[in-house]
C-alpha cells in the first residue's frame, strides 16, 4: 500500500489549479538552503490530503537536482548511490535524449543547464491573483534565507476556454494518464491495468515484481520519484502555416493535424474515428482510450505509426509497456495566439514534468527510442512530429491506401528551451534534508 | 566502466590503421564487409548505458563471452533443452528482440571453460536493453547466466548491473560481413511469404 502520508501530492493527483509558478533556485550555502526548506515544509502538498479540502487554495511542491542534494549537505558516499543519469543531469544527457541542434542545452534559457541549479519550487494557485500573492510572499520569505537565490522563474496559466485542458496548438490534453495500483484509481477503459507503484515511487515493487535497490540513505529515497522537466516552446504560427500549406479546406487541415497527433484536436482518437472528428468521443473518458493498435490499426491507416500518441504510448505494440509508463504533469505558459493572428514572436508552450522511478528506463527511453529514433517502427527517417528534434531533414509518413503519403522535411513545431532532472523527495525525506548536518 | 568513454575522447582509433566509417549503401545484392575499430564503434555516439555499437552489413549484434563457474557445465548444457522447449511452447517468445540468429557456445582453449552467447538482430542493442533483460528473465534465459563468473548476485532487482555485465563482457567484432547486407528479419520473412504465395498460385495454375 502506498504511504500517502509520506508522498508529495504532485504525482498522485492534479491540484485544482489554473495557474502555477515555477521558481528555479540555487543554494549558495547549505544552511541557507536548509533554513528555506524548513520554513516551507508545512506548505508542501501531501498526497493523503488530496480531496480533503486542505489543499484547495494554495500549496507547493519541491524537488532537487543532484547538485541540490549536495548543496544541502548530503555526503559523497550517499550522493554516489543515485543513478548515473540523475547525477549527470539532463543537459549532460542531451545526445542520448536527442536534444541537439536548436534544442541543445547551449541554447537553453533560465539557467536550467547551469550546475548551480539546485531546486525547483512549484507554487500552485487557483487563479492569477492568488499566484501573485504567493509570489510576493515567497519573495519576502526568500529575503530572509541567506544564500538562496532565484535563478529564473516561469508563470503558467491555463489557456481559455477553461472548460477543458488543451495546449497552444489546440489539442485536448491530459487524456491518458496511468492509474497507480493501490491508489484506488481505476484505469479508463482501454488504458491497460493499473501500474505498479514501484514504477513511479521508490521503495515499492515495480512491474518486474521486485523492488529495485534504493539510493541511500533509505529515509531520503523512500516515497521519492524522479522528475524530468522540459520547457517546450510551441511555434503556433509555424504550425498553422504548415496546416494551411497541406490542407486546402478546414476539413483537410484538421485531418492533417489529427494525423500528426494521432487524435483530432477534440481528443477523439484516429484509431476509433479515422475519417471524421467526433468531439463527444474525444471528451468521453470512458471511450476516448478504448482502443489498441495491434488489432484495430496494425498498419497505421487510421493513426500513423509515427503519430505523437502512438509513439508516446504504443499500447499493445510495445514490449513491457507497463515498464515504460510515465506520469505527466505541468501546463501551458505564455499568452494564447488568437486564431486569426499572425505569429507574434512571443514565447509560449508547455512546461511539463515526467514523473517516474527510473529516468534511464522510462523518460530517456521515451526520448531516445520513441521520440527521436528515426527508425522507430522501421519508419526510416521520421521523428516525433511534436516532441522530436526537427530540423527540416525528417519526414512524416502517413500510411494510406493504395499509396502512403510522405511529408518531406517536416518543420520544427517546437523547441526545447530548457530541462532538468529533479528528485522529488517524500515528506520524511524533506525533513531529513532540512536537518542534515553538512557532509552527513 | 563503459560509460567512462561518454566523456572521454577516444584516441586509440587514430593510432592503428585508420578505419573510417563509410557511407552505408543498402543494396542487398551487393555483399559488403566492414572493418570495425577496436572499441567496437567508429565515433562515440552516447547511448543510455554507454557508447552505441553501430549497425554493420551483418546488422546489429553482440558476442558476450564469460568464464563459466567451476562445475556448472552440465547445468548450462541442460538448459539448452529448456530454451528449446520454451520456444516450442511459445514460438514468438523472443520476437520482440527482432533476432535473426542466436548461437550459444561452450569452449575451453586451455584457460578454463568459457561461454559465448552471440546474437544477430535488427534493433539497436542499446535501445532495447531493458526489454531484452525483462524478456530474458521471463523466458528463463537469465537462469543460464547465473552460472557465469561476474554475473551480479542481485540480478533480479538490479537491472543496471545486468546491463553492465552484458556491456563489460561484450567482445566487439573487428570485421563483419553480410552476403545480403542490412536486410532485416522482417524483410526476409516478407520475401519468403511472398515467394510461398507465388508458388502456391503457380501450383494452382498448373
Amino acid at each position: 500500500m502506498l504511504e500517502l502520508e509520506d508522498i508529495q501530492h504532485f504525482l498522485i493527483s492534479r491540484p485544482p489549479a489554473l495557474t502555477a509558478r515555477y521558481e528555479f533556485l540555487t543554494f549558495r550555502q547549505h544552511t541557507g538552503g536548509q533554513a528555506w526548506l524548513t520554513g516551507i515544509l508545512e506548505k508542501v502538498g501531501i498526497a493523503s490530503r488530496v480531496g480533503s479540502g486542505e489543499l484547495d487554495s494554495r500549496w507547493l511542491t519541491v524537488a532537487f537536482t543532484w547538485r541540490g542534494l549536495q548543496a544541502l549537505g548530503l555526503n559523497e558516499k550517499c550522493l554516489a548511490t543515485f543513478p548515473e543519469e540523475f547525477r549527470q543531469g539532463m543537459a549532460a544527457r542531451a545526445k542520448i535524449l536527442g536534444t541537439t541542434g536548436a534544442n541543445h542545452p547551449n541554447h537553453w534559457v533560465g539557467h536550467l543547464s547551469n550546475p548551480e541549479l539546485h531546486a525547483i519550487v512549484v507554487l500552485f494557485a487557483r487563479n492569477v491573483e492568488e499566484r501573485e500573492r504567493c509570489k510576493i510572499e515567497h519573495e519576502q520569505y526568500l529575503s530572509g534565507c541567506p544564500g538562496v537565490e532565484v535563478l529564473s522563474s516561469l508563470d503558467l496559466e491555463a489557456i481559455p476556454p477553461f472548460n477543458y485542458a488543451h495546449e497552444h496548438f489546440g489539442y485536448r490534453d491530459r487524456l491518458s494518464q496511468p492509474a497507480i495500483e493501490g491508489t484506488g484509481d481505476q484505469p479508463t477503459p482501454g488504458s491497460g491495468p493499473p501500474v505498479k507503484p514501484g514504477e513511479f515511487f521508490l521503495g515499492y515493487p515495480d512491474d518486474s515484481g521486485s523492488q529495485p535497490i534504493l539510493p541511500q540513505p533509505e529515509v531520503l529515497a523512500r516515497n521519492g520519484s524522479y522528475l524530468a522537466y522540459l520547457r517546450l516552446e510551441e511555434h503556433v504560427g509555424a504550425f498553422r502555416d504548415f496546416l494551411r500549406q497541406h490542407g486546402k479546406t478546414s476539413e483537410e487541415r484538421e485531418l492533417i493535424a489529427a494525423k500528426l497527433m494521432g487524435r483530432w484536436r477534440s481528443g477523439a482518437p484516429l484509431a476509433l474515428t479515422p475519417q471524421k472528428d467526433d468531439p463527444a468521443l474525444g471528451a468521453d473518458m470512458q471511450r476516448t482510450n478504448n482502443f489498441d493498435y495491434g488489432k484495430m490499426d496494425p498498419h497505421g491507416y487510421g493513426c500513423p505509426l509515427g503519430a505523437h500518441i502512438r509513439r508516446m504510448n504504443p499500447r499493445d505494440t510495445a514490449s513491457n509497456m507497463q515498464q515504460h509508463r510515465m506520469i505527466r504533469r505541468g501546463g501551458t505558459y505564455g499568452p494564447p495566439l488568437p486564431d486569426d493572428a499572425p505569429e507574434d514572436g512571443v514565447e509560449r508552450g508547455i512546461a511539463a514534468f515526467v514523473g517516474c522511478a527510473s529516468l534511464v528506463r522510462q523518460f530517456e527511453f521515451a526520448m531516445n527510442v520513441w521520440t527521436n529514433d528515426p527508425n522507430f517502427h522501421q519508419l526510416g527517417n521520421d521523428r516525433d512530429p511534436f516532441l522530436g528534434t526537427q530540423d527540416g531533414t525528417f519526414d512524416m509518413t502517413i500510411p494510406k491506401r493504395p499509396i502512403r503519403k510522405k511529408i518531406k522535411g517536416l518543420p520544427a513545431f517546437t523547441t526545447v528551451r530548457g530541462g532538468a532532472y529533479f528528485f522529488l523527495p517524500g515528506i520524511k525525506a524533506l525533513r531529513y534534508l532540512a536537518t542534515l548536518s553538512s557532509g552527513s | 566502466m563503459a560509460t567512462q568513454s561518454l566523456t572521454e575522447e577516444r584516441n586509440s582509433a587514430s593510432k592503428g590503421p585508420e578505419i573510417v566509417e563509410k557511407p552505408r549503401t543498402n543494396d542487398w545484392t551487393n555483399p559488403q564487409a566492414m572493418a570495425i575499430p577496436k572499441e567496437g564503434y567508429f565515433k562515440v555516439e552516447p547511448g543510455r548505458y554507454g557508447p552505441v555499437f553501430p549497425q554493420t552489413p551483418a546488422n546489429y549484434g553482440f558476442s558476450v563471452v564469460a568464464k563459466v563457474k567451476p562445475g556448472r557445465e552440465k547445468a548450462i548444457r541442460d538448459y539448452g533443452k529448456n530454451i528449446e522447449e520454451a520456444v516450442k511452447a511459445a514460438p514468438s517468445v523472443l520476437a520482440p528482440l527482432k533476432l535473426h540468429y542466436l548461437r550459444w557456445v561452450l569452449f575451453d582453449v586451455g584457460s578454463g571453460l568459457h561461454f559465448m552467447y552471440q546474437g544477430i538482430f535488427d534493433t539497436d542493442f542499446d535501445k532495447y536493453l531493458e526489454d531484452a533483460v525483462a524478456l530474458f528473465n521471463k523466458s528463463g534465459i537469465t537462469t543460464v547466466f547465473v552460472n557465469l563468473e561476474g554475473w551480479p548476485e542481485d540480478w533480479k532487482t538490479n537491472v543496471p548491473a545486468v546491463i553492465k555485465f552484458f556491456r563489460d563482457h561484450q567482445c566487439p567484432s573487428f570485421l563483419e560481413y553480410g552476403e545480403y547486407p542490412f536486410v532485416s528479419a522482417d524483410e526476409v520473412k516478407k520475401a519468403l511469404t511472398l515467394k510461398t504465395a507465388f508458388s502456391n498460385m503457380l501450383d494452382q495454375m498448373q
